[in-house]
């Protein structure tokens, strides 16, 4: 579904990876993995067409990503590691704006009920600028729930800053998500997060695929 | 594609709703911009009936410069710009959205303040609502090219400093034409001449301004 063909990125005066090459199938997750630096949220912003590779290409379904554009970013869900969220709207308004943005019709009340999984039924009417850090990555997250039918998921340290029933939680969610042969990219530093899956691991330090 | 247009405008509106001052400070630095004129050069009626369409616009201008700056960089600093990249609709058409809630903010007040301000350069009263309708057509252009500017200067550094310099050469035809409206109508001509170039340059900027932005953007976040 998703392949990466010959990738060389370049930052700077650095080549952080080179020749990185790969295909992901429905129903199947890739770890990214590598130390700090090692261009891990590079290769993902590279995968979702925000980045465009030193050389190589990626395509969806066959066609380059470049020239599909909207079409490819309708199908896809990239959360990155700023939480795209406003300090001054509410949780359920965030929410709201992020799905209408990314081309999916989404109601208040099935806002709230995405709110209300991730445990922040409390504070979906509150300004974003009152929650923590974790409730904030939450609000974020929550729109993986309204996703469930878009075919890949791209996720970039989906499990910073959340407390161990959010983990279990967003595990539950990667694993379902993955069952229903959708397509999943993350980068985590806690390889037992996502253990239950199985997986496909790169490893940009060593190369290892 | 309109629901994202209008989503995108009702958010920015309401973004700004909840963050009045920023509202306020630029509208303020008009009325001020403007009345410094008067107080400054004395009571002498012809004097000030002369350089009134030219004081306005140029505090029109420079107030309008003062949030160009946070058109996009608040989006950029919290990822909001990456979702806006990455959205199903065409990211020109987001930029419309943005562009058109920007004048709804910071032009619009300034149309809708300018005849009362007019009051104090003595301006004739038939002259009042050429000036507003001026700058009703001007404002829109100021804020299109604008975009271009804020889009280009996206994450720079001193880029507030560096958005005037490229922004305002680009605003000076503006100026001529928008300025120049209200001087061919007090000399008893018809303005509508230069109604019609305003007018050919809001089209031409609201056709091509978003797709420069848009390049600007992709540019930017890279």
């Amino acid at each position: 579904m998703l392949e990466a063909d010959n990738l060389e990125c370049v930052r700077g005066d650095r080549t952080l990876f080179s020749n990185l090459s790969f295909a992901l199938n429905s129903g199947e997750l890739l770890r990214v993995a590598g130390t700090n630096g090692s261009g891990k949220t590079s290769l993902l912003r590279i995968l979702c067409g925000l980045l465009s590779p030193e050389h190589g290409e990626v395509r969806w379904r066959g066609g380059k990503i470049h020239s599909l554009r909207e079409e490819y970013w309708r199908e896809i869900v990239y959360l990155g590691h700023s939480n795209a969220v406003k300090d001054e709207l509410t949780a359920a308004e965030n929410l709201v704006v992020a799905c209408t943005l990314a081309g999916l019709k989404v109601g208040r009340d099935q806002a709230m009920a995405a709110l209300h999984c991730f445990g922040l039924a409390d504070c979906a009417e509150l300004p974003a600028k009152v929650l923590s850090q974790g409730q904030r990555r939450r609000v974020s997250l929550a729109r993986l729930i309204l996703s469930e039918e878009l075919p890949l998921w791209i996720l970039d340290e989906p499990f910073t800053s959340l407390d161990a029933a959010a983990v279990d939680y967003m595990q539950t969610l990667i694993a379902e998500h993955v069952a229903r042969g959708a397509a999943i990219v993350l980068t985590t530093h806690q390889e037992a997060q996502i253990a239950s899956v199985a997986m496909i691991t790169i490893d940009l330090n060593s190369r290892m695929i | 594609m309109l629901t994202a247009l209008r989503c995108v405008i009702v958010r920015d509106l309401l973004l700004a709703m909840r963050r009045r001052a920023d509202v306020l400070t630029a509208l303020l630095f008009f009325v001020i911009v403007v009345s410094l004129f008067p107080l400054s050069l004395g009571p002498e009626p012809n004097l000030l009936r002369t350089i009134a369409p030219g004081v306005i616009w140029v505090a029109a201008l420079l107030s309008s410069m003062l949030s160009l700056s946070r058109m996009f960089s608040e989006d950029h600093a919290d990822g909001t710009l990456e979702q806006m990249l990455l959205s199903s609709s065409p990211l020109g058409v987001i930029v419309v959205g943005k562009v058109v809630a920007h004048w709804l903010v910071a032009g619009l007040p300034l149309v809708l303040i300018s005849p009362i301000l007019a009051l104090q350069f003595d301006l004739h009263q038939s002259l009042l609502w050429v000036l507003s309708l001026s700058l009703l057509v001007g404002t829109p252009v100021l804020s299109l090219i604008g975009a271009i500017g804020a889009a280009l200067t996206l994450g720079l550094r001193g880029g507030g400093i560096l958005l005037s310099l490229l922004v305002l050469p680009l605003y000076v035809p503006v100026l001529i034409i928008g300025a120049g409206t209200i001087d061919v109508a007090s000399a008893g001509l018809s303005a509508q001449g230069h109604f019609m170039i305003l007018s050919a340059f809001l089209v031409v900027a609201a056709v091509f301004a978003p797709l420069a932005v848009a390049a600007a953007l992709r540019i930017s976040a890279e």
